[in-house]
Parts: C-alpha cells; structure tokens; sequence
C-alpha cells in the first residue's frame, strides 16, 4: 500500500533579496524591506514528503533516523547558521524561498534512503510558506 | 470540488516491534521505539473529504456527523489504550504512524462511502506536529 510520511525540520539562515539585474531602485521597489543590505534572517520550517510503498516488515515507508540523517547531512547541515546569498547555488539566483525551497528539493531528490520525494514546503514565517513538487 | 478537513486528538501508547525479527534487529532498526515497555504521543488525526456543496445547505459535508463519525470509529479505539495490546487491528501490523493513517482510513472509508456523499480523499496523523503520515487509498 502506498502511504506518505512527512517531517519538519527547523533551520535558522539570514538573506538579503537582491538582483544584480535591476537598479538599486528597482531592487528596492521588488524587495522592500528585503533589500536590506546587510540582510536579515528567519527561523525556517522545511517539511519533507516521502511516498512509497509500506515496508511489510518495519510497516513504514522511510526509517525517520535514516531520513533525518539525510536532511541533516544535505540541506541543514549546509543552511543552518548561514548566510543563504554566499551559499554557491545562490550566486546566480536570489536566495527568496521560492528558490530556497526548490534548492531543498534539488538536493534531496533521488536520496531519500526510501520513497519518492513528493514535495519539499519551505515556511518562512508563520504566514507564508512555498511549496515545490518538481514539476 | 471543495476539500474539506476536520480535526481530532487522541493520546496513545505504543512500541514497534517485529516478531520476527531478533531482539538485537528490532533495536537497531526501531532504536527507541522498540522499548516493550511502550511510550506515547498526542496524536492528531485529521480526515478530508471532498465533494461538491449541496445546492440546499452548502455542506460538502455536515461537520457534526464527521465528528462523531471520527470519535466512534477512531476515537473511541484508540484513545487512551495501548495500540498494540488493545487494538486489534495493531495485534499483527506494527503501529507505525503509516500503519495507523491506513487502519484510520480503514475505519472510516466504508462509513463515508455508504453515506453515498463527498469521498474521503486523505487520512493524515500526527504523531508530533513534526512528524505525520498519510494515506490517500492508494493501492
């Protein structure tokens, strides 16, 4: 039978919305308060999806110690603490959690210990949060 | 379509353990969870249905019956008993938080289909507000 289990995890990272593209009014007309420069930061929620078949032996699509070893060694041991800008998959995009939220995603797919990755949600702030499924 | 989710805690005791399996195997792959003493959690259960609203009351589904529906058939069965040794549906399968989103489903499905209404579309449990799982009726 094909089941979902899904966790959350919490990272803290600062980022500064700004495109080199656009003018320094542009960039503050688009981001606001975000363009900020020296940056600012949030405590982040990233919910992972696994889809899969239930294990008939442990009844579970993904063992959560192995899935959270996983996610701790590819995204949040790598954005917890950071700077999101000087992270190297955010030199040529804005480190927003659009993209933030499809680098999780990248990162994860296809290392999951089991499953399939259905969506990775990223929660900026209690109020708004992205989701990606990889389409 | 409108999707439309109700809400409910129960609180549980459980462990996860394979009968099969050596006492030395069902510690490395469940680790604490394999205490046979047992531990517990605050569950949520959250149950969507969906379906069109009626023309007359603009209810996908009355929210009343729901409640009751999920308190007697999921409620009044798990909460506060010892999943492994109270429910039978748990005397084989392990109650995994995947394994109950499905036994929930189980319980509920034949229910909602015989009201001849919305169709439940998803069964999702909290096992903690970080960890869930959820069944869709997939095979």
């Amino acid at each position: 039978m094909k089941a979902y289990f899904g966790r959350r995890y919490q990272m803290s990272a600062s980022h500064r919305l700004h495109t080199d593209r656009l003018t320094a009014e542009q960039n503050q007309a688009a981001y606001g308060k975000c363009n900020n420069p020296h940056g600012h930061g949030h405590n982040y929620l990233v919910e992972v999806l696994a889809g899969g078949k239930v294990n008939p032996e442990t009844g579970m699509v993904v063992n959560m110690a192995a899935l959270d070893e996983v996610v701790q060694t590819k995204v949040l041991a790598r954005f917890d603490h950071t700077n999101l800008n000087l992270d190297p998959l955010f030199v040529n995009q804005v480190p927003t959690t659009e993209n933030l939220c499809r680098a999780v995603f990248g990162l994860l797919k296809d290392t999951l210990p089991a499953g399939e990755l259905e969506y990775v949600r990223v929660e900026e702030t209690e109020n708004n949060f992205f989701e990606y499924r990889g389409e | 379509m409108i999707e439309l989710t109700r809400r409910a805690t129960f609180s549980a005791s459980h462990y996860y353990w394979n009968d099969a399996w050596t006492a030395e195997k069902n510690e490395q792959v469940f680790g604490r969870c394999a205490n046979r003493n047992g531990h517990g959690h605050n569950y949520t259960l959250e149950v969507t249905v969906s379906g069109e609203p009626d023309p007359v009351t603009g209810f996908v589904v009355d929210l009343k019956w729901l409640k009751d529906l999920m308190e007697k058939e999921v409620l009044a069965a798990y909460d506060h008993r010892h999943l492994n040794l109270e429910v039978p549906e748990f005397a084989k399968a392990i109650p995994t938080t995947e394994n109950i989103a499905i036994a929930s489903w189980k319980r509920l499905a034949p229910k909602i289909a015989r009201m001849g209404g919305p169709r439940l579309s998803r069964v999702r449990i909290y096992e903690t507000p970080e960890v869930f799982a959820e069944y869709r009726g997939e095979a």
